[in-house]
């Protein structure tokens, strides 16, 4: 039940313009659980969940401004740790 | 009576295409770049050797000495295909016009002192010349490689050279109310001026290059790293302090994109000397040999460009490409 209390998540569209920010968030939190749904894709971390910009411009192949993150965002649970180079999700 | 809204899922009964599902296995759904660029050039069912060159055929991975086990082991890292090289290029196109717009419509280059106009007259505007023959080799290398990320990265990098070549000659064309003048000089210094004469020259030698990955490190890794930092990025620095910032706003695409290609060059150097040591002994060879040729003949230039302090210059920017291409895993190159 903690588990469950901990759980932060981020929804975002499944299209295009989400899949690096996706295939990021598979790279950098290895033990999320990634849930893939009709239009939109789920993704689960126990207590955290980061978005790097370095990764997501990697996956990108340009530069990335985290705040694109929102274009495709859904939904999310946590608190929200934002700057210029990353997006962190965590219970405080 | 309720409804009740229920979603479902559809799942696709395939993510890609066959020959990506290979590479990459099925897992994810393929990226745009992999689709737009991978396996497009066909590999079998040659029947006839062109006429024209009877000894290779149409796509040959014999015409270069640099063997790969899989040429498409290198992918470019900004992911350009033809979608998202347009729309990268047209942002960057919008803020170059509105950058010359600006200039001549505030008249900014009437402030800009003569000495320093001379200067860009006689170092920047030859360069539409060298940016024509950048254009021609990566045309080269775009018929003569194997692979179609290959082929894709040097024809958009030879448009973005015959779009330089464009801008600089905007910019000779703005420096004289646009009078053909100072194109009509730099024309007849690059054919004429002993400064311009060894770098001619080598441009001319690397035309007739045979070997395509040779051109590629001539062109694409040693003349560029020279010039560009060099003269888009030193020269234009000491413009500047003398009261020439008009010309830096002018050339600004020349230094964003050389700081892009950068990026490839250094990614393609890593993966074609990490596959083998013949490989890796070929980069180092043709780059050395390429570097001693073009800073031998950009000597003068670098001394007209920056008096004095010229030499120094060039093999500050000389290090700085060899430590950058030993850094991407090019070995044994010649330090002075």
């Amino acid at each position: 039940m903690s588990d469950k209390k901990n759980t932060v998540f981020l929804i975002v569209q499944d299209n295009e313009d989400a899949r690096p920010i996706i295939e990021a968030v598979e790279q950098d939190n290895p033990d999320a659980n990634i849930q893939y749904q009709p239009g939109m894709v789920r993704m689960e971390g126990a207590g955290q969940l980061v978005v790097n910009r370095e990764t997501v411009e990697e996956q990108i192949g340009r530069e990335w401004d985290v705040q694109e993150l929102h274009l495709v965002l859904v939904s999310l649970a946590g608190n929200v740790d934002e700057d210029e180079d990353k997006f962190e999700l965590s219970w405080h | 009576m309720s409804i009740e809204i229920s979603a479902k899922t559809i799942q696709p009964v395939r993510l890609s295409y066959g020959n990506l599902k290979e590479r990459f296995g099925d897992k994810k759904p393929a990226s745009r770049y992999q689709e737009a660029v991978y396996d497009v050039q066909p590999t079998t069912n040659f029947q006839y050797l062109p006429i024209w060159d009877t000894k290779h055929e149409l796509y040959d991975k014999s015409k270069t000495a640099i063997v790969m086990e899989d040429w498409y082991s290198f992918a470019d890292p900004r992911q350009y295909y033809y979608g998202t090289y347009t729309i990268a290029r047209s942002k960057q196109q919008d803020v170059a016009e509105h950058n010359f717009a600006f200039v001549d419509k505030r008249d900014l280059f009437d402030s800009v002192p003569e000495e320093v106009k001379q200067a860009a007259r006689e170092i920047l505007v030859p360069l539409r010349h060298v940016e024509w023959a950048a254009n021609m080799n990566n045309c080269q290398i775009t018929d003569e490689c194997f692979g179609s990320n290959f082929s894709t990265l040097a024809m958009f990098n030879a448009m973005d050279r015959l779009g330089m070549a464009q801008y600089v000659t905007r910019l000779g064309l703005l420096l004289d109310g646009n009078e053909e003048t100072s194109l009509d000089a730099g024309k007849q210094a690059w054919m004429e001026a002993p400064e311009w004469q060894g770098l001619r020259h080598a441009i001319e030698d690397m035309f007739v290059l045979d070997d395509w990955f040779e051109l590629m490190v001539a062109q694409n890794f040693v003349l560029d790293g020279l010039v560009f930092p060099l003269l888009y990025d030193r020269f234009e620095k000491k413009l500047t302090t003398e009261g020439g910032a008009t010309i830096a706003m002018l050339t600004e695409f020349m230094d964003d994109w050389y700081k892009e290609t950068v990026r490839w060059t250094n990614a393609l150097a890593k993966v074609t000397a990490k596959e083998s040591e013949a490989n890796q002994e070929l980069l180092s060879k043709w780059t050395n040999k390429w570097t001693d040729r073009l800073v031998g003949a950009l000597e003068p230039v670098a001394a007209k460009a920056f008096g004095a302090d010229g030499i120094e210059q060039l093999t500050e920017v000389k290090e700085a490409l060899l430590t950058r291409l030993t850094k991407s895993g090019v070995t044994g190159l010649k330090r002075s």
